[in-house]
């Protein structure tokens, strides 16, 4: 934390982008978490990524539970709109505010705490029914508010800042999200903005939903020997799999790679994700084959990173309904109610 | 790369842009600190140590710290116009508010030395030597053609720019440390100097010599024609008081501004300066440029004077070449005759402003005083030493005109040479200047700065009504700040000397300092040369006379690397470090003065011990 804001002085050199933004306008106020801790770290890579993908900041929303992971969405993006909900209960205020309006895009930002304990039957629900969003899940382990003790995500084994070992069995975020039927499913470290960020602009243009867990290390609790979710830990153990490049048309591929080690996969926005293989064994396309992968690293003590699974044909909760293509929200009394001969020749149609 | 031995002075001194472009170094943040503290008196000694006259420099000082001020560029294409702070104007806050700092000034030695030293010439050179010479107990002479100390502060700087009770007191301040004055008369012979058995001559006797414009016409109408500097200390003395109603101004530099500001007030209504060069490329300072224009002369530029017109012995006016700028593919310029007809300007009279030349018609050339082919002594730029070991030369008697501030840092060079040389020392081995670094942490979100960003635009110093100022000569054109708004301008300075100083082995590579630098000054990148590292950085630095501060023996075996260029030094590195990798340090760098701690010797004990 600290008292003074940031100054508003840039970079002489700092660049626009194509929506005449700089990086520093999609800024929100100054961080009062703890100094060093990964979540502000988040935070700015998901600065950098609508930088760099032109959002407008007045089409986002971005929403969250409790938690220190639910108040950075103070910290970035403070000209977007933003949702600050009851403990666990943003996935539910997100269906709503998409089903309302599927025109703006959706970034729900939750904690190891919001979205694995009091929140995960609303998490669980957000992810099957593929409401198009960005979910980001900021996993420390523990409960930072107060004061340290394990949450849900703790490696059984691992042990607290005062010694204790935890004896409770893991939640897997990445993996539940896998089953539930997720169509982007990634894991970072905050510590990796190379990888971090690609990652987060990848799931923003995902059309469904997108979940990415995050390693953030806590500076305050877990952040020692002892602990599976601390910057040496992480970094020691970092399996990543494949490295993502992202831009936002084909036009923009600046970059060469050999044959053979990538894969283009073009989005339905005219985007194009690229994948550099680093395990070339692995498939991100083969859903019961990364929930496997995930096992096995874990049983090893190794993290598994980088985009576990991407569904190239995937749909979101409005196309499940068959919503009508404008949002919901921009239709007017003359379309919501059409008149009587309309309802006349529906209820002939029923008859 | 190489990471950064912050250990060597010079590394942070660099930092700190004004402190490292000011000939005598004076420390300016530290001054401006004080200055903000309402600590006027203090901010005038840090600045009298270094710089002798803080109240006639904070109005006349050529200024090299402003261009080099960090301030200016880090507001680049963040506001109307980028502009450093007014540190020259902070000086002369600290003058004019400071309460009296006698009590503070060193007294006049108790105990003489035995040794003699001479200067030659009583202006900035001189009395720097004094200043820094007679506390130790030199026996210091000095001698002036003039009957008052100042040199060319004295006598070639208007009033209007510098009062002469601001003259009198910071000379006063010199001639109070115990020093003899021999006024009124010149030194003629240096051999009959060098027969009167001094320890040491120095000679500061400035460029006294106004150039020449030998055109067609100049003998016929010499009566009209007036040498610039000559005039204006003849303004000076009071032996001239008026001008004729056309006044032309030939030459682009700070005496040019001078001689035509100096002629708005003696009657010259229609005054014009009129240069050679392009207006961009004149010597004189912008803002003397600019004082000048705001007092209705209008600068006439790309004409090369011609001739003198005349008529019954009588200037009728003169007639100029019109030229313009060419370059060649090595950027060379060269004026070329446009071949437009030759305009013609009348005038009353003329102002000849061309140039300074230095004159040494009093050293006679068999005495082993070396000169070069320009006719210019043989000088030491370090030691400040001529051929003749005892006789030592400062200011602009030694490299030619430069400035005050100049003046005085030579003057301190030479005073450590003639002590050490008086000590039976190698002149040329230099002492090292004193350095010190000091963490500013006072609590968790407490620094001992003021570490926010004061986002203000550069303040305008307030001028008296030219209404006013055009009447009386003696009238000082610039009211400078006052208390409220030097607060201000003060609080415009970036603290460039708290340094960022970082530490490898506390570092867990969280980026929190990249995430909250507001200036993208620092990277975590893979090593590579400072060529390749420089494209690499968050932001590229492009600034190569701006250092890349590199660290390495990270644990990812990454290095650390800050391009110092546009850090604000508002220390959210620092607060956001959750291991304290990053620390706000001081960097206190004060030079080594004459006086034991400049001698090899000083460190013996004085006794032994027991």
């Amino acid at each position: 934390m600290t008292y003074l804001t940031k100054p508003r002085l840039h970079h002489p050199t700092l660049p626009v982008n194509k929506v005449g933004y700089t990086r520093r306008d999609y800024e929100g106020k100054v961080s009062t978490l703890c100094a060093g801790c990964g979540h502000d770290s988040i935070s700015a890579a998901i600065i950098q990524a609508c930088w760099e993908l032109n959002i407008e900041p007045h089409r986002v929303a971005k929403l969250s539970g409790i938690g220190c992971s639910s108040k950075t969405p103070d910290y970035f993006l403070g000209n977007s709109h933003g949702f600050n909900s009851v403990h666990g209960r943003m996935p539910s205020v997100a269906t709503g505010a998409n089903l309302a309006n599927r025109d703006l895009v959706y970034l729900g930002v939750s904690g190891d705490g919001d979205s694995a304990s009091i929140g995960i039957g609303q998490f669980a629900h957000v992810m099957r029914r593929g409401v198009n969003m960005t979910y980001i899940v900021e996993n420390n382990g523990v409960y930072g508010l107060t004061k340290g003790q394990f949450s849900a995500t703790a490696d059984q084994g691992s042990k607290s800042k005062r010694g204790i070992v935890n004896s409770d069995s893991p939640i897997d975020m990445a993996s539940l999200a896998l089953q539930l039927g997720a169509t982007f499913v990634a894991r970072s470290f905050s510590g990796d903005k190379k990888q971090l960020v690609p990652l987060i602009k990848a799931a923003i243009s995902h059309p469904g939903a997108s979940f990415i867990d995050v390693i953030s290390p806590c500076v305050a609790f877990n952040n020692h020997p002892g602990s599976t979710k601390s910057y040496d830990y992480v970094r020691e153990h970092n399996d990543s799999v494949n490295r993502l490049d992202f831009w936002p048309s084909r036009d923009a591929i600046s970059v060469d790679y050999a044959e053979g080690e990538v894969i283009d996969v073009p989005q339905h926005d005219g985007s194009i994700m690229r994948l550099r293989k680093t395990r070339p064994e692995y498939d991100p396309t083969d859903r019961l084959k990364a929930i496997d992968q995930i096992g096995q690293h874990h049983a090893r003590g190794e993290v598994l990173t980088g985009l576990l699974y991407l569904d190239r044909e995937a749909e979101d909760l409005h196309v499940h309904l068959n919503t009508v293509s404008v949002s919901l929200n921009k239709l007017t009394a003359r379309e919501l109610c059409p008149g009587a001969a309309v309802l006349e020749h529906i209820n002939a149609s029923l008859r | 790369m190489k990471p950064t031995d912050i250990g060597a002075p010079d590394y942070f001194h660099k930092v700190v842009d004004c402190q490292w472009a000011c000939p005598a170094h004076t420390p300016v943040p530290e001054y401006i600190r004080l200055i903000a503290a309402g600590r006027y008196g203090e901010a005038y000694m840090v600045n009298w140590k270094s710089n002798v006259f803080p109240g006639i420099l904070g109005r006349t000082c050529d200024r090299p710290c402003e261009p080099a001020c960090r301030r200016g560029r880090v507001e680049e294409n963040n506001g109307e116009k980028p502009e450093p702070v007014a540190i020259c104007r902070l000086k002369r806050v600290a003058a004019d508010f400071k309460e009296d700092i006698r009590p503070q000034l060193p007294k006049p030695a108790a105990k003489k030395n035995g040794k003699k030293i001479a200067c030659i010439g009583a202006g900035p050179a001189s009395l720097t030597v004094a200043r820094d010479l007679a506390p130790l107990g030199y026996q210091v002479v000095l001698f002036d053609g003039d009957k008052k100390m100042g040199g060319m502060i004295r006598t070639q700087i208007p009033r209007f720019r510098l009062p002469e009770e601001v003259i009198d007191e910071e000379v006063g301040y010199i001639a109070g440390l115990g020093i003899e004055f021999r006024g009124g008369k010149r030194i003629e012979s240096l051999k009959k100097l060098l027969a009167d058995g001094y320890d040491a001559i120095f000679v500061g006797s400035g460029a006294p010599r106004g150039r020449e414009l030998a055109i067609p016409g100049r003998q016929e109408a010499a009566k009209n024609i007036h040498i610039g500097i000559d005039w204006l200390s003849s303004v000076s003395f009071g032996h001239i008081d008026k001008i004729g109603k056309r006044v032309i101004v030939l030459g682009g530099g700070n005496t040019a501004m001078d001689c035509c500001r100096t002629s708005r007030r003696l009657g010259g209504d229609d005054v014009k300066v009129i240069v050679r060069s392009g207006f961009e490329e004149m010597k004189a300072s912008p803002w003397e440029k600019e004082d000048a224009v705001h007092e209705g002369i209008p600068i006439l530029n790309y004409l090369v004077p011609k001739e003198f017109m005349h008529l019954n012995g009588k200037l009728t006016g003169v007639t100029f070449e019109k030229v313009k700028a060419v370059y060649d593919d090595k950027g060379r310029r060269s004026l070329v005759p446009t071949g437009e007809p030759d305009p013609h300007y009348e005038c009353d009279d003329v102002l000849v402003a061309v140039g300074q030349e230095n004159a040494y018609p009093w050293i006679e050339r068999d005495l082993g005083l070396e000169f070069d082919k320009w006719d210019m002594p043989v000088v030491d730029k370090t030691t400040l030493q001529s051929t003749i070991p005892q006789v030592f030369f400062g200011g602009d008697a030694a490299f030619g005109p430069k400035n005050i501030i100049w003046a005085v840092a030579h003057g301190h060079d030479a005073a450590i040479s003639i002590d050490k040389l008086c000590n039976g020392e190698d002149v040329r081995n230099r002492p090292a200047p004193m350095a010190n670094l000091m963490s500013q942490k006072m609590g968790i979100h407490e620094w001992s700065y003021d570490n926010e960003i004061a986002p203000d635009e550069r303040y305008k110093v307030p001028h008296r009504d030219t209404k006013l100022s055009l009447k009386n000569i003696k009238v000082e054109v610039e009211l400078g700040f006052d208390t409220k708004l030097g607060f201000k301008e003060a609080q415009r300075c970036l603290n460039c000397d708290v340094q960022t100083v970082f530490t490898s082995k506390q570092c867990i590579e969280c980026d929190a300092c990249v995430d909250i630098c507001p200036m993208d000054c620092i990277t975590f990148a893979v090593d590579g040369e400072e060529k390749d590292l420089r494209t690499r950085l968050s932001a590229p630095a492009k600034t190569l006379s701006q250092e890349i501060y590199v660290a390495g023996g990270l644990r990812t075996g990454r290095i650390m690397a800050k391009d110092e260029d546009v850090c604000l030094h508002c220390g959210l590195c620092a607060e956001r470090c959750p291991t304290g990798a990053w620390d706000m340090q001081k960097f206190y760098l004060e030079l080594t003065p004459a006086g034991p701690g400049c001698r090899e010797r000083h460190n013996e004990p004085a006794r032994k011990a027991a």
